[in-house]
């Protein structure tokens, strides 16, 4: 009868281990393998590399329009890592950097983006989605195979990742109850990088942070410094363990910057200011960690200059690689195929209405 | 057996599901309840929750779930209790289920299933009577399946569980417990895609589906009793794909053409049939194709959906200004 306060477990985590200036909390520094700690550091160097390469190639008229990942590249990789091959990687379409370490090839992104649908072919073997443009509605997807995951009983979880602005969607919130309801073990990985295109952080959501809305699906959410690696590495270790130990989904929250554009056609200048991309600049995670590398002698100067001379070739390689392929990949009919598993009666005449038209015999009239 | 649509639905449901452990079913208040209609009653004792999933209040939830179940090589068999409320799912539809076998480059095929109950006649509330299954037809890369009776419903539901894309699946609530039929016990598909001549004649085509199948046999009759005429009635079963050379064959031979359903007329299924009719037979033709629908207005609440609905009476008289013209 009477109106009594309901305590409610609603306190979530903030987590940094290695801050903007570098400085470690040893008590909380991960135990992660030093071979680990360099395929990270490549991982993250090789996204921010391609990422560059990407939007040159775009500003020479070589691709299309693409969403840059610059200053994403430690809330990818610390999370994707803990992936087995056979887990499920669901990403929206900024994750470039979890896209490479999952094995899609350079050559695929580059085709993708310049408007060859051959570009986003997933191989057989991979548990990998393609990216998903609608916002947020890969969510769902994740749960799905998660579920399956848990049906067939194969240990294998999932992991998806999506944007600040995703947690606006209904898919969001439709997600993360269907995940906490059937307790599938599920990774919610959120990129909160504060501009959903023009939107600020401020203007999605009145809740301090994206964390705290797993407390009301039943799940546990952590915010971590998006930005360095280590957070984002401990964090998603404790959510994919808990996933593979049947308890069910956890929601992390990477806090983090999309330092560029959203896309190749965006002006973020209409919106935001200089002062403030300059500060997050400066919590860039790729120096931060190459500074704890170096310090921890995992990564001599020497080998940090091979391993971007190396990156640097292997994106040099894929670039032309790519150019080759699409200089015989014009054929317009290849956009009949893959829509069913047979083509209907209907589909088979417009594929060879098109097919005569190329041939050059357009003009005729038919009687 | 003699079996109402819903038993007959029933059905084909566990067999699909006893041959088939990837079969799931998936929707709310699909199991302890069987279903507001009842379609899937029994199930969940049989096969468990495991494989009769009680969902959340979320249609747009229900259908993205099942579309990451399908990835992983599940058959989802969704249903949304009211098709009414299937637009909250439609971008799950339209944006992944529809074309991720293509965005994935043939990686990831899904087999899926959407249930719906559709169209009106039975009193309902607002949203619960509407037929649009032209917003389905419409999109690439989905197959649109509406049957007209019981033995149809469930050979075409074990085709749609059995097909390796996926398929909207509408079923009329005005014949779920209309009448009973025959459906043999043992296995019985039909292929999707194809349309079935129920009653032949030289003088008309009547073309219907769903709910409007036995109205326009009806109006067949009385046709044919009032005076004498012969006309063919196609159950079309598919919507899209649209079996063409069916329509087409059959307009050949009588010239005449009429079109019954009951979803808004303008930009409805009807309107496709007339253009395919017209590309591959319009020289056989001998009057203008008369279409009977629903009128463009919202649905309107169950007092007056009668006179929304076509009637036998409406259908006889466009099949008579078909028959009275002579080009």
């Amino acid at each position: 009868m009477p109106r009594i306060p309901l305590a409610l477990s609603t306190s979530i985590d903030s987590l940094s281990i290695l801050d903007e200036k570098g400085r470690l909390d040893a008590a909380l520094e991960p135990d992660i393998p030093g071979e680990m700690l360099l395929r990270l550091y490549r991982a993250m160097l090789l996204g921010r590399r391609f990422d560059e390469r990407l939007l040159d190639l775009q500003r020479q008229g070589r691709i299309g329009t693409f969403p840059p990942i610059k200053g994403q590249e430690a809330a990818q990789i610390g999370a994707v890592a803990h992936l087995q091959p056979e887990d499920w990687f669901v990403p929206s379409f900024r994750e470039t950097a979890a896209e490479l370490w999952r094995g899609r090839s350079m050559e695929s992104v580059i085709l993708y983006n310049n408007g060859f649908s051959e570009g986003a072919r997933i191989p057989a073997d991979h548990h990998d989605m393609p990216v998903s443009v609608p916002v947020g509605s890969q969510i769902l997807h994740a749960v799905g195979l998660s579920w399956a995951a848990q049906y067939r009983r194969t240990g294998e979880i999932a992991m998806t990742f999506f944007g600040d602005g995703a947690t606006s969607e209904g898919d969001f919130h439709e997600g993360m109850n269907f995940g906490a309801v059937f307790q599938v073990p599920v990774v919610f990985v959120c990129q909160n990088n504060q501009w959903a295109i023009s939107t600020p952080f401020s203007r999605q959501t009145r809740s301090a942070t994206i964390a705290q809305k797993a407390a009301a699906y039943g799940m546990p959410g952590i915010r971590v410094d998006g930005n360095d690696i280590l957070a984002v590495w401990a964090a998603a270790q404790e959510a994919t363990q808990r996933a593979r130990a049947g308890d069910g989904p956890t929601l992390i929250e990477c806090l983090t910057y999309r330092v560029m554009m959203h896309t190749t056609a965006d002006d973020p200048r209409r919106y935001r200011t200089d002062a403030e991309v300059e500060a997050w600049r400066q919590r860039d995670p790729l120096p931060r960690f190459q500074q704890y590398l170096l310090g921890k002698g995992v990564l001599s100067g020497n080998e940090q200059k091979e391993v971007e001379e190396e990156v640097l070739q292997d994106i040099q390689a894929a670039v032309e690689s790519a150019e080759r392929q699409m200089q015989s990949m014009g054929d317009p009919l290849e956009m009949f195929n893959h829509h069913s598993a047979e083509l209907p009666p209907s589909l088979v005449a417009q594929r060879e209405e098109l097919a005569r038209e190329l041939a050059g015999s357009a003009g005729e009239v038919r009687s | 057996m003699m079996m109402t649509m819903v038993q007959a639905l029933n059905m084909a449901l566990r067999q699909e599901m006893e041959k088939d452990d990837r079969v799931v079913l998936l929707g709310e208040d699909v199991g302890r309840d069987g279903g507001v209609f009842r379609v899937t009653e029994g199930l969940v004792d049989q096969f468990g929750q495991q494989r009769v999933v009680d969902t959340p209040l979320a249609e747009s939830g229900i259908v993205g779930m099942a579309v990451g179940m399908a990835a992983y090589g599940l058959k989802p068999v969704c249903e949304i209790q009211f098709s009414g409320f299937s637009y909250q799912n439609f971008h799950q539809i339209e944006n992944h289920a529809a074309r991720l076998r293509w965005r994935s480059q043939g990686r990831y095929a899904i087999s899926m299933v959407l249930r719906a109950p559709y169209g009106g006649g039975v009193r309902a509330l607002e949203h619960h009577s509407e037929s649009r299954e032209a917003y389905w037809a419409h999109t690439p890369g989905l197959k649109m399946v509406i049957p007209s009776g019981p033995r149809n419903a469930r050979a075409l539901m074990a085709s749609a569980i059995r097909d390796p894309d996926p398929v909207i699946f509408y079923e009329a609530k005005a014949l779920y417990r209309a009448y009973r039929e025959e459906v043999p016990e043992e296995e019985e598909i039909l292929p999707l895609g194809r349309a079935q001549v129920v009653r032949s004649g030289g003088d008309l085509t009547m073309i219907a589906y769903g709910a409007m199948l036995r109205p326009t046999l009806e109006a067949a009759g009385v046709l044919h009793e009032q005076e004498g005429v012969e006309a063919e009635v196609i159950d079309l079963l598919t919507i899209s794909p649209l079996d063409e050379e069916s329509l087409v064959r059959s307009v050949q031979k009588t010239g005449r053409a009429v079109i019954v359903h009951e979803a808004p007329r303008s930009f409805g299924a009807g309107a496709e049939i007339v253009s395919r009719i017209m590309e591959k037979a319009f020289f056989s033709l001998q009057a203008p194709i008369e279409r009977v629908a629903g009128f463009d207005i919202v649905m309107p609440l169950f007092a007056r959906e009668k006179s929304y609905i076509p009637t036998v009476a409406r259908i006889v008289a466009a099949a008579r200004k078909t028959l009275k013209t002579d080009m």
